[in-house]
């Protein structure tokens, strides 16, 4: 699991995918917070990280496209599955380097709370309540993005289904309430968004806190299934 | 060493392949031979637990690979047809990564690597990315990324394919240097590297088992009659009348005139019966020199052909 990390966070930083999707991220996040500055209500957690969020929508599908989809392509997958390594750690590694590699581009960002530490006077525990939140947004995001790398060989493919999956699940914060019944139980367990409402309020909600934990766990689960069901059907 | 019972794999209505059975010793050299999609590839995936098999058994050092999938991968080491490289790293890199991947201790990792890079010739390009590499260069990576874990089994999908003929002879070589050590099952379209490397030839068509044999028993066991050519020198009809007064001499016929006097022959006998040297003795008792004597058994290529297309006729 960790020899399959360390390679994959590697690869990340020796191609320039990590770098462009950083930068890029850094780029649209100092914007916002140029603008929330700028903004008579200035207000960390409700307008930075819901940007960031959003913006995730697009960098996180275009960071796991790769991560299954090109071990398919270039017939890598046989050296995976043929080895005495489980899948299963290996999945779970694959998925811990981009999440790694979230965590870098979030750490970066803590320098706008500092700043605001520097020259003004945040609620900082109400940031880090925020932090906990965006941190685990991202993770589900990542386990989302690997299953639809896992769904194909196509690493485009792989990045709109991610895309457009993501945004299906922002916009069912919208619609999902108004169904009413068992529709509305169902696609409110897929609005991811709805559920940082509490700890970007800063309050530190364990019923959240599963929620993206076992949103997660379901998503690399069934990357995995994936992968073994295609096996068993290869023709 | 690997028991195969009874192997089928079926894509919907096509089987792939149908009810193979065979054992491999430990320490040999098999052969696995074939025309392009006679069901070896799949019949190696099974092996190495990349693909499940539909029915049927395969049991690797007492461990069924559907029972004990991990004791078996252990055990074996996998080149498939197109080597699993990552073209992003080097080739120290890569061999590093897959020797954690096959759960090589960290005391063992670097003198294994070590060794491999060695054996296999790498050593002047461990620094170097694998994109860059030649095809034989990436050839040698994928023989040497099987060979870490210290497998007692080698499966390799038709190793020398697409190699330059240099390549293929030291490919070869390797390969024949290595069945000291390992057991190994090596697939390929291309017969005289079979007949070169492998001590048995399991010869596959349309997934079902042709023949297995030796190389030798298989060019021997075709056809009830053993054929030679003979170039002798000297007068036609006396030449033929003298060999058929020899015992077994079943046919003679002169077949190609070299010279004024000099004539190929070709003379059929019973399988049983070496004539070559009553023939010797009888040419040189009437004074004809034999300038030239050659087998013309089989060839594994003629065999291959026979009994591929016989399946072909059946059908």
């Amino acid at each position: 699991m960790l020899s399959v990390f360390k390679k994959e966070f590697r690869a990340y930083f020796t191609s320039p995918i990590a770098y462009v999707l950083i930068g890029l991220f850094m780029l649209l996040s100092s914007m916002v917070f140029y603008i929330n500055l700028a903004s008579p209500t200035a207000e960390y957690n409700y307008l930075n990280l819901t940007y960031m969020s959003l913006f995730l929508i697009l960098i996180i599908p275009v960071l796991t496209m790769k991560i299954l989809a090109d071990e398919r392509k270039s017939g890598t997958e046989v050296l995976l599955t043929t080895s005495p390594t489980s899948l299963t750690k290996i999945v779970i590694g694959k998925y811990l380097a981009a999440f790694a590699v979230f965590m870098v581009m979030t750490v970066i960002t803590f320098v706008y709370p500092i700043l605001l530490k520097i020259y003004g006077n945040p609620d900082i525990p109400e940031i880090i309540g925020g932090y906990v939140g965006y941190i685990l947004l991202g993770a589900s995001f990542i386990a989302f993005g690997i299953f639809a790398s896992s769904l194909t060989e196509s690493q485009i493919v792989a990045a709109i289904v991610g895309i457009v999956g993501l945004l299906i699940m922002w916009l069912l914060q919208g619609i999902a309430p108004n169904l009413g019944g068992i529709w509305s139980d169902i696609l409110n367990w897929f609005s991811l968004y709805s559920r940082t409402e509490d700890l970007f309020a800063g309050i530190l909600s364990v019923k959240a806190i599963v929620y993206y934990l076992s949103f997660s766990a379901v998503f690399v689960f069934l990357a995995i299934r994936v992968i073994e069901k295609r096996r068993w059907s290869k023709g | 060493m690997i028991e195969i019972q009874n192997l089928t794999k079926s894509y919907g209505q096509i089987k792939a392949v149908d009810d193979i059975s065979f054992t491999v010793e430990k320490g040999e050299v098999l052969g696995f031979l074939g025309p392009n999609g006679a069901g070896k590839s799949t019949t190696m995936n099974i092996i190495t637990g990349f693909i499940p098999s539909t029915e049927g058994t395969v049991k690797v050092c007492g461990y069924d690979i559907m029972e004990n999938p991990e004791e078996v991968k252990r055990k074996i080491g996998f080149l498939p047809e197109l080597p699993p490289l990552y073209m992003d790293m080097t080739t120290y890199e890569y061999l590093n990564f897959v020797a954690d991947l096959k759960l090589v201790g960290k005391n063992q990792k670097k003198g294994q690597i070590s060794d491999v890079m060695e054996l296999v010739k790498l050593v002047d390009v461990r620094g170097r990315l694998i994109k860059n590499l030649s095809k034989g260069y990436k050839q040698r990576v994928g023989l040497a990324q099987s060979l870490l874990g210290a497998p007692e089994v080698l499966i390799l999908d038709e190793p020398t394919v697409g190699l330059d003929p240099m390549q293929i002879i030291e490919i070869r070589k390797l390969i024949k240097a290595l069945g000291k050590q390992h057991t190994i099952i090596l697939s390929s379209h291309i017969l005289p590297e079979v007949s070169a490397v492998c001590e048995r030839v399991v010869i596959i068509n349309k997934g079902k088992i042709a023949a297995i044999d030796t190389p030798e028993n298989l060019s021997k066991g075709m056809g009830s009659v053993s054929k030679l050519s003979a170039t002798i020198a000297g007068p036609k009809s006396s030449i033929v009348s003298s060999i058929e007064e020899i015992y077994g001499i079943k046919y003679v016929e002169p077949h190609i005139e070299k010279d004024s006097d000099v004539i190929e022959y070709i003379i059929e006998s019973d399988k049983e019966t070496d004539i070559r040297r009553p023939l010797f003795f009888a040419m040189a008792k009437a004074g004809y020199p034999i300038i030239e004597l050659k087998s013309l058994d089989l060839s594994l290529e003629e065999i291959f052909l026979q009994l591929t297309t016989q399946e072909k006729e059946v059908m």
